[in-house]
């Protein structure tokens, strides 16, 4: 991550809109070359954070800054900044070639050098030849490939993109996230991308920064947000998982009646939820260490294609009345047999994978 | 399963396309019985009468009077100035109004709309002669003027050429509005950040992507207001003070005073045709969806 693209430092920011909080004193540090992801729910303040860096909202205060510029006062066409919308905003009046050409156009660029950047651009986003394309000729791929060319055709430093796949279909949209990373990590741009696409993030993201009510909940490389969430939202918002209740009572961490080993220190005395990503648990010969067993009767048994999907309801004298879920991968256990509805079994989870979370 | 090339159900189904396509078209019949009456039957009346001369046999000559004679040029001619400049006072006037109507949140472009609309529903007579009071020599706006010492004199606004063009942009303004207020609302306001952040400054944007964008609507609106202008009556007859003669008056004063009918039919045949001519010009610039103001 050596590149001399701008850092952006966010400080600070907050945006109401009446007795609304969209942003409450977000504070945030995109470090050069980074590919940062503001992940949240729909209405949690993500969008309104980009906007803000983009320059369509100003913010009721707080400081945004392009390396040591302060931009909060800059109007949007000065910024000099790409921007991917997550409705492409193609100009339906211009072929592919007069889209992706109008930034360099603007910068006062010479025919042959504006022809040229958009060669270039379009040979980037691999959709050579189609410059005379009418946008409404365009798939909704080759749109959103048109869109990114056009953002990064002046060769800005920093890059903006508003939830660019959420338009396209699943397999297609798997494929751009791969393609979206290797693009960034071959031009030299700082990226700021916005999904509430937990696997999306995961995917593509240096560091996630997850977002709800306007506030900035977590920051973190994919693998701590995912392994180490901090409270029971982003627990829950990322990636599978159930929760179950839990206490902690002078230092014993209890499940129902049961107590259990977890990863970190106690805490402190009260009520917590229990974290069980569903791909950790394992069947359980009962001779594991550092484990939890848990005892239940399987409520249901889902083949999904590449795992087989759990549902096991807990024997409620050890552990109260709760259900988990548990995922089998299908394949690995060649041999075991795999368990169906109404059956007894005792499942086991790594003391390591076990936390709690308020 | 008697026959082998026979598929289950084939001709059932066959069947219940049939009778639905013959129940569509039992609804319809009662429309197109509507416009074979009421449009295909006049119009071709007025074909056949607009080549009845006055003595009652087959003739051009209702047509070779349009050609030879001074005065119908002149009414042609004035015709097609008066359409024009009430079309372009109203582009003039509309595209900013509709604009700014367009920039508005939903609640506060509603109300504007009302006030597009109230005249638009009030009766087109009130509203002309309303103006005649305004305009006249003796008229509020004269009388304000001098009060305030601005003029001397009082300005004639009516019974000319100004007069029914004040008049005709009033009452045409809507006509303008209502395409080109649909086309602006369905711009999408994401282009027009876009620009912005490709870094076009807010003229530039405008000039580049907003306006190119609203040309459909904009084209929708002048053709209706052009088209109305040509077979418009009351208006320039009541403020044009019998100065300004436009087709639809001539036809009026053939039948009223001459009980000419061959000619009167004659002046529709050449209206209906200039309009159709418009309208196939102009199928061809944009498509005809948009000239009902859609996207």
């Amino acid at each position: 991550m050596q590149s001399n693209a701008l850092n952006i430092s966010i400080n600070d920011v907050t945006k109401t809109y009446g007795d609304f909080y969209a942003l409450k004193d977000v504070s945030l540090e995109v470090k050069s070359g980074e590919f940062l992801t503001l992940l949240g729910p729909s209405g949690s303040g993500k969008t309104t954070l980009l906007m803000v860096l983009a320059g369509f909202t100003r913010p009721d205060y707080g400081s945004v800054k392009f390396g040591n510029e302060e931009v909060v006062t800059k109007p949007p066409h000065l910024r000099d900044i790409g921007m991917v919308f997550q409705n492409y905003a193609l100009f339906p009046h211009m072929n592919v070639e007069q889209n992706i050409g109008y930034p360099q156009k603007l910068r006062g660029k010479s025919k042959s050098e504006v022809k040229e950047s958009v060669a270039e651009a379009l040979s980037i986003v691999k959709l050579d030849g189609l410059g005379h394309r009418g946008v409404a000729e365009l798939s909704g791929g080759q749109k959103q490939r048109v869109a990114l060319a056009r953002a990064i055709v002046f060769k800005p430093q920093i890059l903006l993109m508003d939830e660019p796949l959420s338009a396209l279909d699943k397999k297609l949209r798997e494929e751009m996230q791969i393609e979206l990373r290797q693009l960034h990590d071959s031009l030299t741009m700082t990226t700021v991308y916005v999904t509430h696409d937990q696997k999306e993030a995961l995917t593509m993201s240096d560091r996630i920064a997850v977002i709800n009510d306007g506030e900035l909940k977590q920051l973190g490389s994919p693998n701590e947000i995912y392994t180490n969430p901090n409270n029971a939202f982003i627990a829950d918002f990322i990636g599978e998982s159930s929760l179950l209740p839990a206490k902690v009572i002078s230092n014993k961490t209890y499940l129902g009646a049961s107590e259990i080993m977890i990863s970190h220190p106690s805490k402190d005395d009260g009520d917590y939820l229990l974290v069980i990503r569903p791909e950790k648990l394992f069947l359980a010969n009962g001779k594991e260490k550092d484990t939890n067993l848990f005892s239940g009767i399987v409520e249901g048994s889902i083949f999904q294609g590449e795992s087989q999907l759990l549902v096991i309801k807990l024997d409620p004298g050890s552990f109260g009345e709760q259900s988990l879920r548990m995922r089998l991968p299908n394949g690995s256990n060649i041999g075991q047999k795999v368990p169906i509805s109404g059956e007894k079994i005792s499942v086991g989870l790594r003391k390591s994978d076990s936390f709690l979370v308020e | 399963m008697a026959l082998i090339d026979e598929h289950v159900n084939e001709a059932v189904l066959k069947n219940l396309d049939r009778k639905e396509n013959f129940t569509l078209f039992g609804l319809t019949v009662p429309y197109l019985f509507l416009i074979f009456f009421l449009i295909i039957i006049p119009v071709g009346w007025l074909f056949y009468m607009s080549f009845i001369g006055r003595d009652g046999s087959y003739s051009f000559e209702n047509y070779e009077r349009m050609v030879t004679q001074k005065s119908y040029i002149r009414i042609f001619l004035t015709t097609f100035k008066i359409s024009f400049l009430t079309t372009l006072i109203c582009a003039l006037l509309g595209y900013p109004l509709t604009y700014f109507m367009s920039q508005l949140s939903r609640k506060w472009a509603g109300i504007c709309m009302i006030g597009v609309l109230i005249p638009f529903w009030t009766s087109l007579l009130v509203r002309t002669y309303a103006w005649l009071v305004l305009l006249q020599r003796k008229g509020l706006i004269n009388n304000i003027a001098i009060d305030l010492g601005f003029i001397s004199e009082p300005i004639k606004f009516v019974h000319n050429t100004s007069g029914t063009l004040i008049g005709m942009a009033h009452i045409m303004l809507p006509f303008l509005i209502l395409p080109l207020y649909a086309n602006m609302r369905a711009i999408d306001k994401d282009c027009l950040k876009a620009a912005a952040n490709l870094g076009a400054t807010p003229t530039r944007a405008f000039w580049t992507v907003f306006f190119p964008l609203s040309i459909p609507g904009l084209l929708a609106g002048l053709l209706i207001v052009f088209v109305i202008c040509l077979g418009f009556y009351v208006t320039p007859a009541v403020l044009g003070g019998g100065k300004i003669i436009m087709a639809a008056m001539k036809i009026s004063s053939n039948i009223e005073l001459y009980f000419s009918w061959g000619a009167a039919s004659a002046l529709g045949v050449v209206l209906l045709v200039v309009t159709m001519l418009i309208l196939y010009i102009a199928s061809k610039l944009v498509s005809i969806d948009q000239i009902g103001g859609n996207k």
